[in-house]
């Protein structure tokens, strides 16, 4: 394990208390000679919620894995609320409160609904390896049965995940991402694939999270973007070349060439 | 809680509690489980001792072991080749702690330091194996642990001070415990199926239990386990360790039955069939192991009677079980139980008094 894991408490907790939630420097990805990632500087204030817009292909994901730490930048240093988390591998960043959604559903196809709400809440929690069953009264059943009543899937807690609707597992994939206690979200395209009414109701469970919990959304639909953020950030060819609120963006002659009017990227 | 209640009446209160629950967990288990337990406990009245030392006792260690794969593989998504090595080394070290002919090199421990001492010690060994195997994936896995299973083959053959290289241990005997000899063949039978049951049992309550779910959904998906703050590596390697107890124990029982335990014990094709145990029994559930294993011993046993009666080499009935594996590998992947479970699929869909499917 890291031993940069090895950190004192308070310097944690003091950390939290002021910084930023999120704050990228400098940090470039290269996949060979492709740079997916250059020069990317960002900063995100607790609570906050940015959009990050860009055609196919303009790093947005690639930024994610990043912070996520499903790979490990090229350069730069990444801070999740003052700490240093560039080395740390993926679980630890997620138990320091980071949470993120999957383009394409990651989800546990041969388990059930339940299990996997289950797992999510278990992950960020002791007991990982308990080798007790949980009981029914227990703490973290309970807010996994909570969670999948916020995302309106009790009729079929018991159902294995394989045999749900794309849009069934697309709320189960953001039921995963808000267990435990989580502080900062990445939200990879929510709404991709979602039917009119069932963005809707993506948009109210985006805008009716805690208003603590601030998040990153990569989002093609520009209606549900520009209505869950407060400020936009937006990328083009592994760059960020232009940060505002969302009026200014929508504005912005630059952005519309190159993203909004340049037919669907 | 309410401060009026007095212990007595508290203490009845938790006794009807208990009854009802036991009761509840009573009706919870399916009649066929009953009908199984019972003719498994009454099989001393029915069969003869042949049948109860040779085919149930090897059925249900050769089981355990294959179950040890099962856990691994249809929980975890990881073959492994060295649950026999594994197994064995559970057996060799009964042997060297023990009590075995080889007087020069057994230590004589009595049975209840050796034992548990022996099952640790396979279980270092396997975290060893897991720690080294679970960083690759897929055949690289299947490639490092076969690795293990030679190496530990050729080594305990040519390893002469401890494991007594080509001649191994002889006289490895259980303990006489409660008066009982172990190795005739009724409490043998109920020492193996108690053994088993226990294994069985363990895996069942443990996939259910949050480390048993996280191997699950690390089967799936390693990414998002990790993504879900779990630590991927750690819990595949944990896995290997858990899966090792239940080989030790069905090594140091095939160690008992056959009172001796020698390289060829471990053998790569001893490794092979443990594989193919679990493959024809099926994967997908813990029973399956047992079901390949039943099926392995009876033909083992009774091929070559068959053979000869069909006028060819008894000791040819390898091929017998190789054209088993053959034809269930070909015609159900997921083995005997996945067969099992698409028959009774079809037959409910074809019964025109239910209309709707049952939860299985």
């Amino acid at each position: 394990m890291s031993t940069a894991t090895v950190r004192s408490v308070s310097e944690r907790l003091s950390a939290a208390g002021t910084a930023n939630a999120l704050e990228l420097r400098g940090v470039t990805k290269r996949f060979g000679a492709l740079a997916a990632l250059t020069d990317v500087t960002i900063t995100v204030k607790p609570g906050e919620r940015r959009a990050v817009l860009g055609s196919n292909g303009a790093g947005k994901t690639t930024l994610f894995n990043c912070v996520t730490g499903d790979f490990l930048p090229t350069s730069g240093t990444i801070r999740l609320f003052g700490e240093d988390v560039t080395n740390f591998p993926a679980h630890e960043r997620i138990r320091r409160g980071l949470r993120r959604t999957y383009q394409i559903s990651l989800l546990f196809t041969g388990l059930t609904v339940f299990d996997n709400v289950y797992l999510a809440c278990r992950g960020v929690s002791r007991g990982r390896f308990s080798m007790l069953r949980p009981r029914k009264g227990d703490t973290l059943v309970q807010s996994a049965y909570e969670l999948i009543e916020a995302v309106h899937l009790s009729d079929i807690a018991q159902i294995k995940v394989s045999e749900l609707s794309y849009g069934q597992q697309r709320q189960l994939e953001i039921a995963l991402a808000l267990a435990g206690a989580p502080r900062f979200v990445l939200f990879d395209e929510p709404a991709a694939g979602l039917s009119p009414k069932e963005r809707a109701e993506l948009v109210e469970i985006l805008t009716n999270l805690p208003s603590h919990i601030g998040y990153i959304i990569i989002e093609h639909d520009m209606d549900v973007a520009l209505r869950v953020a407060e400020t936009v950030s937006m990328m083009h060819n592994g760059r960020i070349f232009k940060e505002g609120l969302p009026s200014e963006i929508e504005s912005d002659p630059e952005v519309q060439e190159l993203y909004l009017g340049g037919g669907h990227g | 809680m309410a401060v009026s209640d007095s212990p007595l009446q508290s203490e009845a209160e938790t006794r009807r509690t208990l009854a009802t629950r036991l009761n509840g967990w009573v009706q919870s288990i399916p009649i066929a489980y009953w009908v199984v337990g019972a003719i498994m406990l009454l099989m001393p009245l029915i069969a003869n001792d042949f049948f109860l030392y040779q085919i149930f006792g090897w059925a249900f260690i050769l089981g355990m072991i294959a179950l040890s794969l099962m856990f691994l593989a249809g929980y975890g998504g990881m073959v492994s080749l060295a649950q026999m090595s594994i197994a064995a080394l559970g057996g060799y070290m009964v042997a060297i702690l023990g009590d075995s002919g080889a007087t020069s090199i057994s230590l004589g421990w009595p049975w209840w330091l050796n034992v548990p001492v022996a099952i640790l010690v396979a279980a270092i060994f396997a975290t060893l194996i897991g720690a080294l195997a679970v960083r690759t994936e897929g055949i690289y896995t299947i490639m490092i642990t076969l690795a293990f299973a030679a190496a530990f083959f050729y080594f305990t053959r040519q390893n002469y001070t401890i494991f007594n290289g080509y001649s191994g241990f002889g006289d490895v005997v259980p303990p006489r415990l409660f008066g009982v000899n172990w190795r005739d063949a009724i409490p043998f039978y109920y020492l193996t199926l108690g053994c088993a049951t226990i294994c069985y049992l363990a895996v069942i309550y443990v996939s259910r239990a949050p480390f048993g779910l996280a191997l699950q959904g690390i089967r799936d998906n390693p990414r998002r386990m990790a993504a879900l703050g779990f630590n991927v590596v750690a819990h595949r390697i944990t896995a290997y360790t858990f899966a090792a107890v239940i080989a030790a124990i069905g090594g140091i029982l095939l160690v008992w039955q056959n009172a001796q335990i020698a390289p060829g014990t471990a053998g790569l094709p001893a490794v092979i069939d443990i594989l193919v145990i679990a493959i024809v029994g099926g994967i997908a559930r813990p029973i399956g192991p047992f079901i390949g294993a039943f099926i392995y011993v009876l033909l083992r046993t009774f091929s070559p009677d068959v053979l000869q009666a069909l006028s060819m080499a008894g000791d040819r009935y390898k091929l017998l079980i190789g054209l088993g594996f053959l034809v269930v590998v070909y015609w159900s992947p997921d083995g005997v139980l996945g067969l099992w479970d698409r028959w009774r699929a079809r037959r409910r869909r074809r019964d025109p008094l239910v209309d709707k499917p049952e939860a299985s």
